[in-house]
């Protein structure tokens, strides 16, 4: 497993929109990735479980990749939330 | 009629019938299925359906409002393929044996409700979001078609809120206005419609009986005006073209120059009765104020109005025009304007009497109270001070001696007061006549063709037997309006229209090729005549 953790810059947090590019960048990924609010935790390829992290902007979340696949899966994804998210 | 009030989302006006757009939102029946892989086989058809009918709306909206107002739908899409959402769906299904309407239905208010719950506004509203795509999986399921209304003639719709699925669907060429009890302005829909620029109101309070009748939707007062009488209606059609023809004009002449090809600048000022007028002086884009009639001022009283109370009002309109020139002609009443605490005998010829400057001569308390507000105003903005009437160069010299008194009353006592620009009106024969002379003692000249006419043809305006003799294209006229312009610019004396022959498009040429320096008119003359100076050579 491979996991790391971000900030979202956005300041409306994880709505809607930014969620939907959240899921379809993650649907991409083989391995299986969760998403880590506080005590909560999301599959990252569901949009309402996304959602309802609840992700507000400034909040820390960890992102964990798990698969065959994780090293590059990571990668990408990082690169991808620190960018857009 | 009856008018019922809401908010705006988006102004302008329309007239129509309405339709209101009836949902049976509640109406899905709970019934047992026997065959579950049937029945999950047939969501699955409905799910793919559905999923095309709202990449559909997705394509449409882009095309209608762009990218932003679209991405909506690919939420929508992505919220439909949410396993989440499917897998609660299936297993209602599954579990309970019944139909999909009813599992989509359960599963809507389950996930609407979790939205609901959360701590943060802009995730409550996604509730709006699943049971949109949940109600559209239900019509997609029971074989309904999504399209609203089945009338031919555009309509306004009422509703009592429009989901942005619904919003975009709909066939705008057939739209009006949009009218919704609920919803608030941050709503999708709400910033559909203003994106669409279609007329919307929300918080409407209305009955369904509103249904197929002809109503007014007012968004510029933010209500809407149910079985209109003809005279409303009459009224509200002219509003709505006129509304029309200046939204384009604005668009083309707003913070244009007034200029002709050849580079020639024409002022064109705003001729205001009172401070009520500035906003339209302000959104027709007006250079200054070419006459401000001072005489709301004391036709609105009881008494003389104070010299505060005259300060206040000219203040207010020098600091709105922010240092742009505004002309405000000292009070023009007489036997026809007759205010009943001046006392004034009733005369068998008024427009030949004792009216406006002669008043003021003949009274200086009046006179003195009215310059000395208007002096004050003048440390406030670029004012000018122009007086009615004048048929002497004595009356100049005595008015303006009244300015410098004052103005050394005002400084000696330590009070502000500016330097404004003295002119005249132009509206007697005489005054043409000795324009040379009056042209030494002003700033400016500003022609009051109205009476100008009236004593020239010696023709009472009121007498409508005469109409078909009053010319007011009479070559004597327009002969005076040329000498009056000669003689003020060999004194450096800029020279006006202010009547109502100014805003007369026929005319708009020769004034210019006389060497008029400015135009005063109403505020909705402004855009229109810019328009065409900017066409002349």
């Amino acid at each position: 497993m491979v996991s790391f953790e971000f900030t979202v810059q956005d300041p409306n947090g994880l709505h809607a929109r930014p969620a939907g590019q959240l899921i379809k960048e993650a649907m991409k990924c083989k391995s299986k990735v969760t998403i880590k609010n506080g005590d909560k935790s999301a599959d990252a390829k569901r949009l309402f479980n996304v959602m309802a992290l609840g992700v507000k902007g400034g909040d820390v979340l960890t992102v964990e990749v798990e698969g065959e696949t994780e090293t590059q899966d990571a990668e990408s994804f990082k690169a991808f939330v620190t960018e857009n998210i | 009629m009856y008018v019922l009030k809401g908010k705006t989302v988006f102004a302008g006006i329309a007239i129509g019938r309405v339709n209101v757009l009836k949902k049976e939102r509640s109406n899905v029946r709970r019934y047992r299925v026997e065959n579950t892989a049937e029945e999950l086989e047939r969501l699955k058809i409905a799910l793919e359906s559905t999923d095309k009918e709202l990449e559909a709306l997705y394509e449409k909206a882009l095309k209608e409002v762009g990218e932003s107002g679209a991405m909506i739908f690919d939420v929508h899409r992505m919220m439909l393929q949410d396993q989440d959402y499917t897998d609660s769906i299936e297993n209602i299904i599954r579990g309970q044996e019944v139909n999909s309407e009813f599992a989509v239905a359960v599963t809507s208010d389950n996930f609407a409700e979790m939205f609901s719950a959360m701590d943060d506004e802009y995730m409550k509203a996604r509730a709006a979001d699943i049971k949109d795509i949940s109600e559209r999986l239900i019509s997609v399921l029971k074989g309904e078609s999504g399209a609203a209304e089945d009338s031919e003639e555009p309509v306004i719709l009422a509703a009592e809120d429009l989901s942005p699925s619904e919003t975009v669907q709909l066939d705008k060429s057939r739209i009006l206005a949009f009218v919704t009890k609920y919803g608030s302005s941050n709503s999708h829909t709400a910033i559909l419609a203003r994106t669409m620029s279609i007329p919307a109101l929300i918080g409407v309070d209305f009955s369904e009986e509103i249904d197929g009748v002809t109503a007014i939707v007012d968004g510029i007062r933010g209500e809407i005006i149910i079985e209109p009488d003809a005279e409303t209606l009459a009224k509200y059609r002219t509003m709505q073209k006129e509304e029309a023809e200046k939204k384009k004009l604005l668009k083309e002449m707003k913070g244009k120059e007034t200029v002709t090809k050849s580079g020639r600048k024409i002022r064109l000022y705003s001729n205001i009765g009172g401070t009520g007028d500035l906003p339209a002086v302000l959104e027709n884009d007006a250079e200054g104020i070419g006459l401000f009639r001072s005489e709301f001022l004391y036709l609105e009283k009881e008494d003389y109005p104070t010299e505060e109370e005259q300060f206040a009002a000219y203040k207010t309109v020098a600091e709105s025009m922010a240092g742009k020139l505004v002309v405000i002609r000292t009070l023009d009443i007489g036997a026809d304007k007759q205010i009943d605490y001046f006392g004034l005998d009733k005369e068998d010829n008024p427009a030949l009497g004792y009216r406006a400057i002669r008043i003021c001569l003949d009274r200086p308390e009046v006179f003195r109270t009215q310059l000395r507000a208007l002096l004050r105003a003048s440390a406030y903005g670029n004012i000018g001070i122009m007086f009615p009437m004048i048929i002497s160069v004595d009356e100049v010299r005595r008015s303006k001696k009244y300015i410098e008194e004052i103005s050394a009353e005002l400084k000696a006592s330590g009070i502000a007061c500016g330097d404004p620009e003295i002119g005249v009106m132009i509206e007697t024969p005489a005054s043409v006549m000795i324009s040379e002379e009056l042209a030494k003692e002003v700033d400016f000249f500003s022609i009051g063709t109205n009476d100008l006419t009236q004593y020239t043809l010696a023709i009472d305006r009121q007498n409508l037997k005469l109409d078909s003799i009053n010319d007011t294209h009479h070559p004597a006229i327009l002969r005076m309006i040329k000498m009056v312009v000669e003689n003020g610019h060999k004194h450096n004396t800029w020279v006006g229209i202010c009547g109502e022959l100014g805003a007369d498009p026929e005319l708009t040429k020769t004034f210019v090729e006389m060497g008029i320096d400015e135009l005063s008119v109403s505020p909705n003359f402004i855009l229109p005549l810019r328009k065409a100076i900017r066409s002349l050579e």
